[in-house]
């Protein structure tokens, strides 16, 4: 089943309608995936950095709950391209819906769903209440849910989070909201000791499906405490899962997944990725949270990035396609645990790997990654694995110097040449 | 009616506080806490057990005078000095003594181990290493009773938890925390602080600006008690009041027992500083208490209100003492945790050990049963 789309208009409806009979898709047995299965999940961007504006994508198998992203299918909407695509995208349309909204209403949509099919999630956090969220991700909820649902809490995130694991154990499904995810280190105590051991140390008996999320990374000038990547110190923590969101899309979906996760989950945002706009399904899906996106195959060269490096790193591709290059962009998604099958699928055909992020050169997301992967896949690579980081600095305040902490997309396309000699 | 800015002494018995049943569940607790922590002592030094156990010897009466008032519904919360709580509580002597010795039918099937006994089904929420620790999570169960009563509007739904804690964790910033959170929201729990005047080596006067704990809770709009915790009786009457409060809906309590721990503060605590040999006045101290030890103030009032005859008491001291050789027992003969368990119970969802490099979840991976699987 060949639905790997290299380009723009590269569809025909046919394509389309061979991905609906997709019950071999189904998780949680993937041993019924087929390793020349499509993961057709592509993007193709356009403009600079933040401002995206991404295309369609569709769902087109109706009726399952859980989906991967490899039954998406893009189609990918050129501007000015009616006539005969236009008027088949516009039938589409009609009969696979999609709205339009910012990531921040994404994850609110997420949420709403969740706390409306179950009454028992509920929030609890620094102003996420009367004020909506630092962010807007919860607001309105207050008013429709009340005060003891969506909870304003003092700012003790050690004893709110510790208290949303006493309510995870107690039968509640609590979502705790970091206001930063700096401020999580304050909770470090509960998340380290109580999210991610109380499982083990009871012996199975307690659940703790909790989700703590917030945003973190670095920003726009906000100083080196606002600006921590979190994902670095929690890696090692047994017993927790971490998920990345990076679009409107995956950010619902990962939401909703780890909402109805029986494990902890801790969900990382993106300050500056709150904006992002994007068309997605009007009916529900919810993604998996230990499976990783392609983002754009490519032949030449692996990369694996998340968040925020993601749309820096599709900005680079842009350049390196114009140069000829065919570069395959993975956004990794689940940092704990990685996704070695995809990772590792992709490194078996290009045999380069270059590891894009944003956290530090020690200790980070990347530093597991190479590891992993030379543990895993080191007969397959024809190079040593290049992992671009931001570098080992606190991050300063100065707008030059923030630059020059976090990978550009100069610098990944250097490293594609360097690597791709 | 609103008890801030009270504090309560009870100086004195009332009349005829419990009745003859009462009494004697009274004395088989405390009975069954004082030996169980003695048979721990020897298994130690015999190296069935390992690590650090931490023993309740003269601290019966706070844990029996007020999980003896508990439903099976309501939640206690401990720290690491736990066993008697969990026997207060229901759990089993023999589960308890084989998680102690790490077998695989300890109530934490072995994994969780002196500092970390859970259960279920008794609604014990642990057992925690960090002071402090638990203090949050009793606040979220205490938040969780709430919700169901309120959100979720589940009749009947007014479980109280009670945490307990030290005088160390007093001064730790969870208890501050929660305190406030408690008594913002009128939760229903109630804090038991077990204020034995010792932090391993660091007296509660040396640690702390303003010894009087109980003083707290009024700052943060709950009544504060002090309660003489040598006492059964007399920790039985605060605990009434304060854990029906806690179900009416009023709110939380602090309560301060003083009581006194007769042994070091772990099995590996030599126990230097409050030897007799050394400073006469901690000699002095530990004389005090050995004097009020709450087991014997318990058989004098039974004996002195004719409510229970010696037979009667040694029937049930050797009922307990049956009790634990069994559990020993039990625990001596059950088995070790295979390798398989390893990797069990690390995550509820196990699929969160991820997808490997064959495409499947490595939890699918045959040598994940085995425990021999590589994550």
């Amino acid at each position: 089943m060949a639905t790997l789309f290299q380009g723009v208009g590269a569809v025909t409806p046919f394509s389309a309608s061979s991905s609906l009979d997709s019950n071999k898709l189904l998780l949680p047995s993937r041993k019924s995936l087929s390793i020349s299965d499509s993961r057709g999940s592509i993007f193709v961007y356009r403009s600079d950095a933040l401002n995206l504006k991404a295309a369609t994508r569709l769902q087109l198998s109706p009726g399952h709950q859980k989906r991967s992203p490899s039954e998406d299918l893009l189609l990918h909407q050129s501007r000015g391209s009616f006539g005969a695509f236009g008027l088949y995208l516009h039938c589409l349309r009609i009969a696979y819906p999609w709205h339009e909204l910012l990531l921040f209403e994404a994850l609110r949509e997420g949420l709403e769903e969740e706390m409306e099919r179950d009454p028992r999630v509920c929030v609890m956090g620094e102003d996420v209440g009367h004020y909506g969220g630092s962010y807007k991700v919860t607001k309105g909820l207050a008013e429709k849910y009340g005060d003891l649902r969506v909870l304003d809490t003092p700012i003790a995130e050690n004893s709110f989070t510790g208290m949303g694991i006493g309510a995870a154990m107690t039968g509640l499904r609590p979502i705790v909201e970091g206001m930063n995810m700096g401020f999580l280190l304050l909770a470090f105590n509960q998340i380290s000791n109580n999210c991610g051991m109380l499982h083990y140390t009871s012996g199975g008996q307690f659940t703790i499906p909790i989700v703590i999320r917030g945003p973190g990374g670095v920003g726009r000038q906000l100083g080196a405490e606002h600006s921590q990547r979190l994902e670095s110190y929690f890696q090692s923590i047994p017993g927790i899962q971490m998920v990345a969101c990076s679009t409107p899309y995956n950010a619902k979906g990962l939401m909703k997944a780890a909402i109805r996760s029986e494990n902890p989950v801790i969900l990382f945002e993106h300050v500056l990725l709150y904006n992002l706009k994007e068309r997605i399904p009007d009916e529900e899906y919810v993604l998996s949270l230990e499976e990783a996106e392609m983002v754009r195959p490519g032949e030449h060269i692996t990369i694996l990035t998340y968040s925020r490096m993601r749309y820096h790193v599709m900005q680079a591709a842009k350049t390196l396609v114009n140069k000829g290059y065919d570069p395959e962009v993975i956004d990794i998604r689940s940092l704990k645990p990685f996704d070695l099958y995809t990772i590792g699928c992709s490194v078996k055909k290009t045999h380069r790997v270059l590891i894009v992020e944003e956290c530090m050169r020690t200790g980070g997301i990347g530093a597991s990654l190479t590891a992993a992967i030379t543990e895993n896949f080191h007969d397959y690579l024809d190079a040593p694995i290049v992992c671009l980081s931001s570098q080992d600095v606190p991050t300063p305040y100065a707008g030059t110097l923030e630059e020059w902490t976090v990978v550009q997309p100069a610098q990944i396309v250097s490293a594609v040449e360097q690597l791709c000699q | 009616m609103i008890f801030d800015y009270i504090e309560i002494f009870i100086l004195t018995f009332c009349e005829q506080l419990i009745t003859k049943e009462e009494g004697l569940v009274l004395y088989e607790d405390m009975i069954l806490g004082r030996f169980f922590e003695d048979m721990c002592a020897q298994m130690y030094y015999r190296g069935k057990m390992f690590g650090f156990v931490h023993l309740y010897n003269g601290q019966e009466a706070v844990s029996t005078g007020f999980i003896k008032f508990l439903k099976k519904e309501d939640y206690v919360v401990s720290t690491y000095r736990d066993h008697v709580h969990a026997l207060s509580k229901g759990v089993p002597a023999r589960e308890v003594m084989s998680e102690l010795f790490g077998k695989a039918t300890g109530c934490c099937r072995g994994q969780g181990g002196s500092m970390h006994m859970f259960s279920k089904q008794h609604n014990l929420l642990g057992g925690f290493a960090f002071i402090g620790e638990g203090i949050p999570v009793a606040t979220g169960a205490a938040f969780s009773s709430k919700y169901r009563r309120e959100v979720l509007k589940e009749p009947g739904a007014d479980e109280v938890t009670l945490a307990f804690f030290g005088d160390g964790t007093c001064n730790n910033g969870q208890f501050y925390e929660c305190l406030n959170m408690a008594a913002l929201w009128k939760l229903p729990i109630v804090f038991v602080v077990e204020n034995n005047l010792w932090a391993i080596g660091m007296s509660h006067l040396r640690a702390t600006s303003d010894p009087q704990i109980w003083k707290k809770g009024p700052a943060f709009g709950m009544p504060g008690i002090h309660v003489d915790g040598m006492d059964v009786l007399k920790v039985r009457e605060v605990a009434k009041e304060a854990i029906e409060r806690a179900r009416r809906g009023e709110g939380p309590t602090l309560v301060e027992c003083e009581t006194y721990r007769f042994r070091g503060h772990s099995l590996a605590d030599p126990d230097e500083l409050r030897d007799p040999e050394s400073v006469s006045s901690l000699a002095a101290e530990k004389a005090h208490y050995a004097g009020r030890d709450p087991i014997t103030a318990l058989k004098k009032y039974l004996f002195d209100n004719k409510l229970a005859s010696e037979q009667e008491l040694k029937a049930i001291d050797k009922k307990i003492e049956e009790l634990l050789d069994e559990a020993v027992e039990f625990a001596d003969e059950s088995p070790l945790p295979p390798r398989s368990q390893l990797l069990e119970n690390v995550f509820a969802d196990p699929k969160g050990f991820g997808i490997g490099p064959d495409g499947k979840y490595r939890c699918e991976d045959p040598k994940f049963t085995q425990g021999t699987a590589h994550v």
